[in-house]
């Protein structure tokens, strides 16, 4: 298959999965069939890029021929195919999971082709070769989830939306700004051209670019909730259903850091002296507070949510670092990240589903009746706080090791306080839910649905899947490792992306 | 004229984020509205503002004559008109909808019912 197609399939897939979904308006098997058909399509298409970026290390494409800094740049490196990877597997787990998760009339009402053309969303960002159409795939990406997280409008759903509407318009409002100074400045909008022409020292202009960088920093802060920025997100994550938040919260932070780290290391390169200390303090306040935060919560979503912002803070630690080590443990935690924060998400969907509530004073004895969902729940927390030789361990491995080398004492020990108290939130979690007997003043109370075994064991299938990828990244991480290094390679030395995307216009006629 | 549109801008801005910052649900619609007016003119100001040229190439030149408007910022408002017009859309139908159904449109009264709720 030619790179080109490879490039432009991870976006093509969920626009015409969602374009069928809609012609079945309504009829929610139909969706289910084309959405399902059209997830398993992105996975696989997302697997061929990578495996074609690990052969050829950066491919690119001119959207109608246009020579590069002219025309519409498609290009993927390790990173960003290794980012689409993560992305179509939680699509999968999670499509999987709304099939008897979420309610009919919100999937026969538009949550599939919203869910795809989010996915569609994620791979323009991932995908674009260019600064203004990062901006465009970003609002594509936050309509999607606006829609989505206000999908069946109760009423927390539509004070949780109304306070994202809000501040990711203001983000988005500030990306634009820095958009328009990067081009005042520099005359370019494509991300080559412009890492080209940042490195060249005389370039008159190149002391403004700092004031550009933040415009990014606070613009991409909000949309991947770092410290001071992050309230947002513990007020929204919680309110829609679990098939929504699960994907919500699992990937679209992680695509903000993704920008981070891509600019960071592409384009705002000519500070870094300024930078990095800065965003090393940011890094370690947004671990600290989000831990702090989620330790005084006793909602199992609220946790999770606080949980997110925390570990933003070991992904933004990596790239303060920068050393390829560094960068390399942000890549992989990423990675962990996504799946093990969907799959906790959707085990607390599998216990709400049966017992629905996500009170941890409500809930108990779980591990009595569900014994493997407790099994199931134990891995994936403890993979989350990082014990050997589950897949955190390695994240927080490379980024402690790649600290230490760096002589960051003081952040390589916040973040493994922070591991520590993470450990503290997931025993509290373990112990409410599924250790502690149930209160019996409220045994009573409790509406338990009817127990449908064919239907649990349904909701059980995503939960596993993810599993599988997280005990293989855990206990088998050296592919993963390999890979990770492969992209911090790549994103510190950007030669051959550079080169890539601006000579390799002209090769078909 | 160069003068004039940047303190145009800066206020749109400071009266964009003012709005926002009010817990009247119709205020932060117009504080929205402002704020993405601001960010277009930015956009549109900071390319640089040439008058009476355009970036049309004549049949006996092969580039276009200097001075000319460059053409990349009116595209890219372009863009951040509609987008930010589907946004503000979406706003205004998600805050009615916030409205009917808290029967307020104060943003305090909204958490307190929530919180009761």
């Amino acid at each position: 298959m030619p790179s080109d197609l490879l490039l432009l399939l991870p976006l093509l897939i969920p626009l015409y999965g969602a374009l069928l979904c809609l012609m079945f308006w309504q009829k929610e098997k139909w969706q289910a069939a084309m959405a399902g058909l059209a997830q398993v399509a992105w996975l696989a298409g997302s697997a061929f890029l990578l495996q074609r970026v690990w052969v050829q290390d950066v491919v690119s494409t001119q959207i109608g021929n246009w020579p590069a800094p002219y025309g519409i740049t498609l290009v993927a490196d390790v990173f960003s195919a290794l980012l689409l990877l993560a992305g179509a597997v939680i699509g999968l787990a999670v499509y999987l999971f709304s099939l008897q998760g979420l309610d009919v009339t919100r999937r026969r009402f538009g949550y599939y082709p919203l869910l795809l053309l989010l996915q569609m969303g994620v791979s323009g960002v991932c995908l674009t070769g260019d600064l203004f159409n990062l901006y465009v795939w970003f609002e594509v990406l936050l309509i999607c989830c606006f829609a989505l997280l206000s999908l069946g409008s109760t009423k927390g759903q539509l004070e949780g939306t109304l306070k994202y509407v809000t501040i990711n318009f203001l983000a988005s409002g500030l990306l634009l700004t820095g958009v328009g100074v990067v081009y005042s400045l520099f005359g370019s909008l494509n991300l080559a051209e412009l890492a080209v022409l940042v490195r060249q020292p005389t370039h008159p202009n190149l002391p403004l670019l700092s004031m550009a960088s933040i415009f990014f920093l606070v613009g991409f802060g909000v949309k991947s909730a770092i410290f001071p920025l992050f309230f947002w997100l513990p007020a929204s994550y919680h309110t829609p259903p679990i098939a929504i938040s699960a994907f919500i919260a699992g990937l679209i932070t992680k695509v903000g850091i993704y920008t981070f780290i891509r600019l960071f290391t592409l384009i705002f390169v000519s500070d870094l002296g300024f930078l990095l200390p800065l965003l090393a303090i940011l890094s370690g306040l947004t671990m600290l507070v989000g831990v702090i935060g989620a330790a005084a919560q006793t909602d199992f979503k609220k946790i999770l949510s606080f949980h997110i912002i925390s570990q933003i803070g070991y992904m933004l630690m990596g790239l303060a670092i920068y050393t390829p080590l560094a960068i390399a443990g942000s890549i992989f935690f990423i990675v962990h990240n996504i799946l093990v924060k969907t799959n906790l998400f959707l085990i607390s969907g599998v216990v709400a589903e049966r017992y629905r509530t996500f009170s941890l004073k409500k809930l108990g004895d779980v591990y009595l009746e569900q014994p493997i969902l407790a099994l199931l729940f134990l891995v994936s927390a403890l993979s989350l706080a990082g014990t050997p030789p589950l897949s955190g361990f390695w994240g927080k491995l490379m980024l402690a090791k790649a600290g230490l080398t760096a002589g960051n004492y003081i952040l390589v020990a916040t973040s493994l306080c922070v591991s520590l108290v993470t450990l503290f939130s997931m025993t509290k979690i373990w112990n409410e839910v599924f250790w502690k007997p149930k209160a019996q003043s409220l045994e009573k109370k409790l509406t338990r649905a009817p127990v449908n075994l064919f239907r649990l064991r349904q909701l059980y299938l995503p939960v596993i899947l993810l599993l599988v990828f997280i005990l293989f990244i855990g206990v088998c991480a050296r592919p993963l490792v390999q890979l990770s290094e492969r992209a911090a390679n790549g994103l510190l030395h950007i030669e051959n992306y550079t080169e890539t995307v601006l000579t390799n216009n002209n090769t078909r006629k | 004229m160069e003068t004039l549109l940047p303190l145009m801008v800066g206020s749109l801005f400071a009266a964009g984020l003012y709005f926002i910052l009010h817990r009247h649900l119709f205020k932060v619609i117009l504080g929205l509205i402002l704020f993405g007016l601001a960010t277009n003119l930015f956009l549109f100001v900071v390319g640089g503002l040439t008058r009476g040229g355009t970036a049309i190439i004549n049949k006996h030149e092969k580039v276009a004559v200097e001075p000319y408007a460059d053409p990349v910022p009116q595209a890219l408002l372009l863009t951040a008109i509609v987008i930010g017009f589907g946004i503000q859309a979406f706003a205004i139908v998600l805050i009615r909808r916030v409205y009917q159904t808290f029967k307020s449109n104060n943003l305090d009264e909204l958490r307190k019912e929530n919180e009761a709720h």
